[in-house]
């Protein structure tokens, strides 16, 4: 029954003198807020489904999507691409905890930590894998670890993975002292003020446990690992907090070490730095994915994933930013920049790259970061 | 309605836009923080709603944020003290000047056209390893291997003195003129040299604008967040940053609400005493 129709029965049982004149204006009345409150957050509602809000990283990343995801999608589907950066993947998730239902739809995220995070705040959503065919080029071990967390199902592809290795000037370090010292090149007294570190608190703890000898999806003795980060922390210049500052700490020979992205590294080698890279055993492998958040016009979004997870569009974004595509190489051609990308797996098995364990992580996460906050002010 | 109602009605009626919005932007979001400072963080991330004082008392009784809160006050302070010292004689010197004061006091707005970011970003250029200053001395012989100038808590107040300095000059030289130089020629012919001028008449009739500028560059300065990230070493951390790592880094919101709500109750109770003894009004003619 449509409005009209209820508003005639209305109108009629008052002319038969079932409601009194009180009665059905305010019924009239009360039909007209509802409607006037309800008819603006339609609009958005039905607006959602005309648009997809895409959240990343910026720069040549968003360039590449525009140009080879975005634009031929809207032009197909007339579904416009709302598209939004962040600066750091904290920010983001405080931004979507802190947002309605449905008001971010889909974000490049990093590692699976984060998906795991997600899924710990209720945000996942289920994918139909039917709709996403460009999904069959995707590395299966890379999807595998996100079905692992979502009992089978999938709320991202996976997108592009990389390492968090160590990255050192030649000019200070050779090749020789990086292999035999490898993480602990990073506890060096000799290099007091020129060491670097981000400041994450899952790198820190990782690397520490890489210090220590011990696992670091499981490390046993935590009190030698704060004690590897008080170490550290007194020999360290500074933490560092974006890849832009990264660079410029190591480009302008600020720091001559410290632990980096093998993307932004591969950035200063071709500007022409000599700066080294270095995966020590056990270094840190992480992936990125296209996530999509929980409240998301499903359909939509996963023909917009299928538009990304196009071959060209791939090889375009990790041409871009530096980091292999998820792609399989064994399945597709990936063109002859990206097979000398570091931390690039030409047989597609990533049997080399040790990823975070999500149940270690997640579950010390709490007590983990505060310890290390305060470590890392000094105490 | 009589006249006078309508005339004790009128400044309300007037006042109601700024009053809502204050109301609605600040007041009510500071409720919602000062409810989810007594929740918990659960360890997926989510909140759990309930009233715990646990925050509280963590906050309350671990000198761990006891130090940082110093740490941030003795900052500001010492900013303060060298906004005052170096941003006297610069008010001084616009207000008796017999040139162009606009021009002067444009020069002094310039900066704040060009982002605050990106003017702490400029200290690394000149400070820097490779920086102006290092190959300046390099270049006449001075040292031979680059200076370590960056990243410590000397360069924190640097940055924090340079984007803070024109409050202070602007309230200073308001201030200064307000003071009627009749006052100071009197002193000069009733004998008194220049210098005890200055320091008996018109360094006394100025306080009240150094005192203006001193609150403000000390309630910004405690407060501010990008510095020491920019700037600042590993020990060099404000209780801004806690702040911001407990929301953003730790998604522990109830923490991070209790930390906010410290960092306004300790500022707030300066300015409290600040309007107690000196009042607001030399405030508000320097911001005007």
């Amino acid at each position: 029954m449509d409005n009209s129709k209820r508003y005639e029965r209305l109108l009629e049982r008052y002319k038969n003198g079932d409601l009194d004149r009180r009665k059905f204006l305010g019924l009239i009345g009360a039909a007209g807020l509802a409607y006037g409150l309800h008819t603006p957050f339609a609009k958005n509602a039905m607006a959602a489904a005309k648009e997809v809000r895409f959240d990343g990283w910026g720069g040549v990343v968003s360039e590449a999507f525009r140009k080879h995801a975005f634009d031929p999608y809207t032009k197909k589907t007339g579904i416009k691409v709302v598209d939004g950066t962040f600066g750091s993947g904290d920010e983001y998730l405080s931004r979507v905890k802190a947002s309605q239902n449905g008001e971010y739809n889909i974000a490049h995220l990093s590692g699976v930590f984060d998906y795991a995070r997600y899924h710990g705040l209720g945000l996942t959503s289920e994918l139909n894998e039917a709709n996403i065919p460009n999904l069959k080029y995707v590395i299966p071990k890379l999807a595998d670890v996100f079905r692992g967390i979502t009992d089978g199902k999938l709320s991202c592809v996976p997108y592009d993975y990389g390492t968090t290795g160590l990255a050192y000037n030649r000019k200070y370090i050779t090749d020789e002292e990086m292999k035999e010292k490898g993480a602990n090149i990073l506890l060096e007294k000799r290099l007091k003020g020129k060491i670097g570190g981000w400041g994450d608190w899952r790198t820190r703890i990782w690397y520490a446990s890489l210090q220590t000898g011990q696992n670091p999806n499981g490390a046993t003795d935590m009190d030698a690992v704060w004690e590897a980060l008080r170490t550290h922390r007194d020999l360290l210049l500074k933490y560092w907090s974006s890849g832009a500052e990264l660079m410029s700490l190591l480009a302008e020979e600020e720091i001559y070490v410290t632990e980096a992205w093998s993307g932004r590294v591969f950035a200063l080698q071709e500007q022409g730095h000599d700066i080294g890279y270095m995966d020590p055993p056990n270094g840190f492998g992480w992936q990125e994915c296209l996530f999509v958040i929980k409240g998301s016009p499903m359909e939509a979004c996963e023909e917009l994933l299928n538009f990304m997870l196009a071959p060209e569009t791939s090889i375009a974004v990790a041409e871009g930013q530096n980091y292999p595509p998820a792609l399989d190489p064994t399945k597709v051609d990936l063109g002859k920049k990206i097979p000398t990308l570091p931390a690039f797996d030409p047989t597609g098995k990533l049997s080399g790259l040790t990823f975070a364990d999500p149940n270690y992580w997640n579950g010390n996460e709490q007590d983990w970061s505060k310890k290390f906050g305060r470590i890392q002010k000094g105490y | 309605m009589s006249i006078e109602t309508r005339e004790a009605r009128q400044p309300w009626i007037l006042l109601s836009p700024a009053l809502t919005s204050i109301l609605l932007l600040l007041i009510v979001p500071l409720m919602f923080i000062v409810v989810y400072s007594f929740w918990l963080r659960t360890a997926t991330g989510a909140d759990q709603v309930g009233f715990y004082l646990d925050n509280w008392a963590e906050v309350l009784t671990d000198e761990f944020y006891r130090d940082i809160l110093l740490q941030t006050l003795w900052i500001a302070l010492v900013t303060t003290g060298v906004c005052a010292l170096m941003g006297y004689p610069a008010a001084y010197f616009i207000a008796r000047s017999k040139g162009n004061k606009a021009i002067m006091l444009l020069l002094l707005m310039l900066p704040f056209w060009i982002s605050y970011i990106i003017r702490t970003m400029s200290w690394i250029n000149i400070l820097g390893v490779s920086g102006a200053f290092n190959s300046v001395l390099i270049s006449i012989g001075i040292i031979d291997e680059p200076l370590q100038l960056l990243y410590n808590q000397v360069t924190v107040i640097l940055g924090l003195v340079h984007f803070l300095l024109p409050f202070m000059i602007l309230n200073i030289y308001v201030s200064l003129e307000d003071i009627d130089i009749n006052l100071e020629d009197a002193a000069c012919s009733l004998g008194a040299s220049r210098w005890q001028t200055f320091l008996e008449v018109t360094l006394p009739l100025s306080l009240p604008g150094l005192a203006a500028g001193g609150l403000l560059c000390f309630v910004l300065g405690a407060g501010t967040y990008i510095t020491p990230v920019i700037l600042g070493g590993p020990r060099d951390a404000m209780f801004a940053n806690l702040v911001f790592e407990a929301i953003i880094t730790q998604l522990d919101w109830p923490l991070g609400s209790v930390l906010s709500l410290v960092l306004i109750a300790v500022l707030g109770s300066i300015v409290l005493v600040y309007n107690r003894f000196l009042g607001m009004r030399q405030l508000m003619k320097g911001l005007a």
